[in-house]
């Protein structure tokens, strides 16, 4: 069976379900079965929803909260051992990507973080992965068994809901461990703006300038119905919260209109926006990068037109 | 306190080198070789930062720099001599062209076992080439020692390791015991300290302790079947996107045919 791992709890995320996409792509190439596991509680329900996305077998455990990764990496071995899945996949957020290595390492198998496609040749699993701050694309096949793969978000289609319901097993969860101790935690106030979702985008970069230029971008968002993102560098600079940040090691984004304002186009950021519909980039440097992965450029102080554009949005939804 | 805190680097391309300038060599599976600067990998510089701040409070004896590379890599490790790290291990890759994740922490393991008394280790959460963000877990697994990723602060209290991360979800404070590994994720707290002349022209006289396989007891052929990924091809893909400049006379003009463009693509439409 492929072995579909999930934390999110209550109901699959987005990249759980892109994660249960890319199974159902492997299902048809290796003519096997999905199984999914969630680690993050949500009881026989969440068992249902995983088997509605395609699992023929689903296993829940019991904890609301969240383990350890320690613990969690534990649990996950076992049950991959005990399905002897051939492939693993996990969402490619945070945890995921941390964990797949280690994960691999205790099944004896390898590890491919990031992946963006798959491909069967002659009954091997071929895995695309950006390299190089997304400048290249590399293909690689795992020389072992099984293959741990994180599926990076907003590169596979979600899984479909409608499939037949799956054998569902609640398990209790083990003791946390305690060689790591959670003394705190503080979650983001809210998860941040909605970019995955989001039908516009616009991003503000160092060329912004300072948190006021990025109250202009709200402004403009507000204008075309979007939300606002931002690049590595307006981020370091405390500009834009870290919820906001696309790129390599941030968000990964598919709106319909972006607009990168005062960015100028590292690989690092466009690897997390170039699948945007369309994208506008505004920058006061004709030979930024950005130009050369955008569709409409202007040469410009963005102060200068952003006001301007706002206001033309707005005479003209009247 | 900690007696000895590895941080384990890597020399990489610079990851800020143009998509423009970016090429790939289809024979080596890798840019070649003279495409740009080279640099200690952006990641494993935060992670150089935070094992200073942290001998820096006290918190541990030395620090040892190791890098897993060919002779040219121990620029990387005179850089890291350069901001004061006590000792720099450089283990030979012995000729072969490119390592997977699982070889490299092979041999850094071995490295790390030779070494007196390691009781923490800091790796970058990636390093800024192949982006993988896999040796430092594979290092802790084979070590048997606890794991914590993404950190941007650490500091030892009560004889336990805090490490402090953002991730996508909040922020946590996580206990770790040491022995452990972090990797180390950036932040404004993280930045690389400039060195001084100084310690720049001391560190280009200081020893490196060179390891080969043999010292690490392994031959070319365990090397070798230490390999759990195949690198099938590595291609640049093309940008499909042709930019068209708006331009005009003034904002106001500019912003009324960049919005004539949206409209045409009927981009517009949303909330006002």
């Amino acid at each position: 069976m492929i072995l579909v791992a999930g934390w999110s709890g209550a109901s699959l995320s987005g990249a759980e379900r892109e994660a249960m996409g890319a199974a159902s792509e492997l299902r048809e190439a290796l003519g096997l079965k999905i199984a999914f596991v969630g680690l993050g509680g949500g009881g026989e329900e969440l068992g249902g929803e995983a088997g509605s996305y395609g699992a023929a077998k689903a296993i829940v455990l019991d904890a609301g909260d969240e383990l350890p990764g320690p613990t969690l990496l534990g649990v996950l071995a076992e049950v991959a051992e005990e399905l002897g899945a051939p492939v693993v996949l996990v969402p490619g957020d945070d945890r995921g990507r941390e964990l797949v290595p280690s994960l691999a390492e205790r099944l004896g198998g390898a590890a491919i973080t990031n992946a963006v496609a798959l491909e069967s040749a002659e009954g091997a699993v071929l895995w695309t992965r950006p390299v190089f701050g997304g400048k290249a694309l590399a293909r690689v096949r795992a020389r072992v068994e099984p293959a741990v793969v994180s599926v990076r978000p907003g590169s596979f289609a979600a899984a479909a809901p409608g499939g037949e319901p799956a054998e569902v097993e609640v398990r209790s969860s083990p003791p946390a461990g305690e060689e790591v101790r959670l003394v705190s935690r503080t979650p983001c106030g809210d998860a941040g703006p909605d970019l995955e979702g989001a039908r516009v985008i616009v991003s503000g970069g160092r060329g912004v300038g300072g948190s006021e230029g990025f109250g202009e971008l709200e402004e403009l968002a507000r204008a075309l119905g979007g939300s606002v993102g931002a690049s590595l560098a307006a981020v370091d600079e405390g500009w834009a919260s870290p919820e906001q940040q696309i790129g390599l090691t941030g968000r990964v984004v598919k709106p319909e209109l972006y607009f990168a304002i005062g960015i100028s186009g590292a690989s690092q950021h466009l690897a997390g926006m170039g699948g945007a519909g369309t994208i506008v980039a505004v920058n006061t440097d004709p030979n930024a990068p950005i130009f050369t992965a955008a569709d409409l450029g202007v040469v410009i102080d963005h102060r200068e037109l952003l006001p301007a554009v706002i206001e033309e949005c707005r005479r003209r939804a009247g | 306190m900690l007696s000895n805190t590895v941080v384990l680097v890597k020399q990489v391309l610079d990851p800020e080198l143009p998509a423009s300038r970016f090429r790939i060599d289809p024979e080596r599976k890798a840019p070649p070789a003279d495409l740009g600067p080279e640099l200690i990998g952006p990641f494993e510089q935060s992670a150089l930062e935070v094992a200073l701040q942290l001998k820096d409070a006290g918190a541990t004896e030395k620090l040892t720099a190791i890098v897993a590379g060919p002779p040219a890599s121990e620029e990387a490790l005179r850089k890291a001599l350069a901001v004061r790290v006590d000792e720099a291990v450089r283990v030979d890759t012995a000729g072969a062209d490119r390592l997977d994740a699982s070889q490299t922490a092979e041999l850094l393991v071995r490295a790390i076992r030779r070494l007196d008394s390691v009781d923490l280790v800091l790796a970058g959460r990636q390093a800024g080439d192949w982006d993988q963000g896999q040796v430092g877990s594979l290092v802790s697994e084979r070590l048997g020692w606890p794991c914590v990723g993404l950190v941007q602060r650490a500091a030892l209290e009560d004889g336990r390791v805090t490490a402090w991360r953002e991730i996508a979800t909040g922020e946590e404070v996580l206990s770790v015991r040491p022995p452990a590994l972090l990797t180390v994720t950036n932040a404004d707290s993280n930045r690389l300290r400039m060195a001084r002349v100084m310690d720049l022209r001391a560190a280009s006289k200081r020893p490196i302790v060179d390891l080969g396989l043999a010292e690490l007891g392994l031959d070319s052929d365990q090397l070798e079947a230490a390999r759990r990924i195949e690198l099938v091809d590595v291609q640049v893909p093309h940008s499909e996107r042709e930019c068209e400049l708006v331009e005009g006379e003034g904002a106001a003009e500019i912003a009324a045919a960049l919005v004539d463009r949206l409209e045409e693509r009927k981009l517009l439409g949303g909330p006002r």
